[in-house]
């Protein structure tokens, strides 16, 4: 191993908010051996024809997530819970809009 | 009684269902290594692939030419890193892929070995090898690999223009003056055969492919896609007034297709196997760049180590 392989660039993970009114949203992921770099790396990938006006970066390994494992108990319980949608209710149509 | 199915079997109908698979899903391993092999593949592809074109950047005819080029080589750059990164998120190493390339282990299309001695070619790369990208680069944005698939609509939406600004110069060369058709005309002849190989060996030869159609990475075969490459393209050469070089090539009212004449596949994989006429001077050039880079990624490095230590010592 090279010294330069020693300082592995990290990977970091990219969202955009593309324009005003909208949230960053995950666009992909980039090497950079630090935030500042990580976020003029991203300009250069990920906006290079005008798709946002604003970057966040994360180092990957600071991302928690849930395990495809468990999305059966996490997320099914939710599906028979019709009650929580609006269109569970019957409004007759002469009340209008509700 | 309802059979148990195996973890590969219960895959297979996620996969047959239409779902992608994401980065932390259970995967068979070989689809795992199939994948890593593709898209690194792809992305060195990507990389080697600014290296025929580079060529042409400083001599472009016009200034209009020259922006236009850089902004392609430089999409490609910018192609070869989302791929890199899609190939990341299965556990693959960045500098291990790298260093692979650089020495000579993994491969790369084998289009990017054929020389570029005229400008025509830079018209003939955009139109005919960015369209046999783009027309496999199209079926993968079905692929079955969520990253993969993701990057590759990333990169459709950037590519059309550099097919586009292929084509254009081609159409400017055959309304200039005879020679400059002549250079047109050259140049579709010694590219015309490569672009057609990029779709790898028929399907008879072709032993993953299978394989891959089964797990959904791949959605269409190698000859279909060759097939419709070769349909879309042939009027666009007519309206060029150019002259495909293939003399069999013929319209199939039946098949609804184009009949042509067998590709050397001699060739093909005289160029795989490192016979090809760039070979060696890609493969140079490109651990030219990754030796003269060596100081920027160790400055880069160095400046994140201080700019970390300033920050903890303004903290205390």
């Amino acid at each position: 191993m090279s010294e330069e392989n020693k300082d592995n660039w990290m990977i970091w993970e990219v969202f955009i908010r593309s324009r005003n009114g909208l949230s960053h949203k995950h666009v992909g992921s980039i090497h950079a051996p630090d935030a500042q770099m990580a976020i003029k790396n991203a300009r250069d990938v990920y906006t290079r024809r005008s798709e946002g006006i604003s970057i966040w970066v994360v180092e990957s390994e600071a991302i928690t997530a849930s395990s495809p494992d468990e999305k059966e108990p996490l997320f099914t319980p939710a599906d028979d819970k019709v009650y929580r949608h609006p269109t569970f209710y019957d409004i007759p149509d002469e009340v209008g809009h509700i | 009684m309802t059979k148990e199915l195996s973890l590969e079997e219960r895959f297979q109908q996620y996969v047959d269902a239409e779902n992608k698979v994401e980065p932390k899903d259970w995967m068979p391993e070989k689809y795992r290594k199939t994948l890593i092999r593709q898209i690194s593949q792809h992305a060195h592809s990507e990389v080697v692939g600014m290296l025929p074109e580079a060529n042409w950047i400083t001599r472009a005819p016009s200034l209009r030419r020259k922006v236009a080029l850089l902004a392609k080589v430089q999409d490609e750059a910018g192609h070869g890193l989302y791929l890199y990164s899609a190939a990341e998120t299965l556990g693959a190493d960045r500098q291990a892929l790298v260093k692979d390339l650089l020495d000579g282990k993994a491969k790369y299309s084998s289009i990017f070995n054929y020389p570029t001695p005229t400008w025509a070619d830079i018209g003939a790369i955009g139109w005919l090898v960015d369209g046999a990208a783009i027309a496999n680069q199209v079926m993968l944005c079905r692929t079955s690999y969520g990253p993969y698939a993701r990057a590759m609509v990333r990169i459709c939406k950037e590519e059309s223009f550099h097919q586009r600004q292929g084509y254009e110069i081609l159409l400017t060369l055959v309304r200039g003056t005879e020679a400059q058709k002549k250079m047109a005309q050259d140049s579709l002849n010694r590219w015309w055969w490569p672009s057609l190989m990029m779709f790898g060996p028929t399907d008879d030869h072709s032993p993953n492919s299978a394989q891959s159609m089964k797990w959904k990475i791949k959605r269409k075969s190698n000859d279909e896609l060759r097939e419709e490459f070769i349909d879309k393209t042939v009027p666009q050469a007519e309206f060029l007034g150019l002259t495909i070089p293939d003399p069999k090539l013929k319209w199939n009212e039946e098949r609804g297709h184009y009949d042509h004449s067998e590709i050397d596949w001699e060739e093909f994989y005289d160029v795989i196997s490192g016979k090809g006429k760039c070979n060696k001077q890609r493969m140079d050039a490109r651990n030219k760049a990754h030796a003269e880079g060596k100081w920027v990624r160790e400055a880069a490095n160095v400046y994140a180590r201080k700019q970390a230590e300033h920050s903890k010592q303004s903290a205390a």
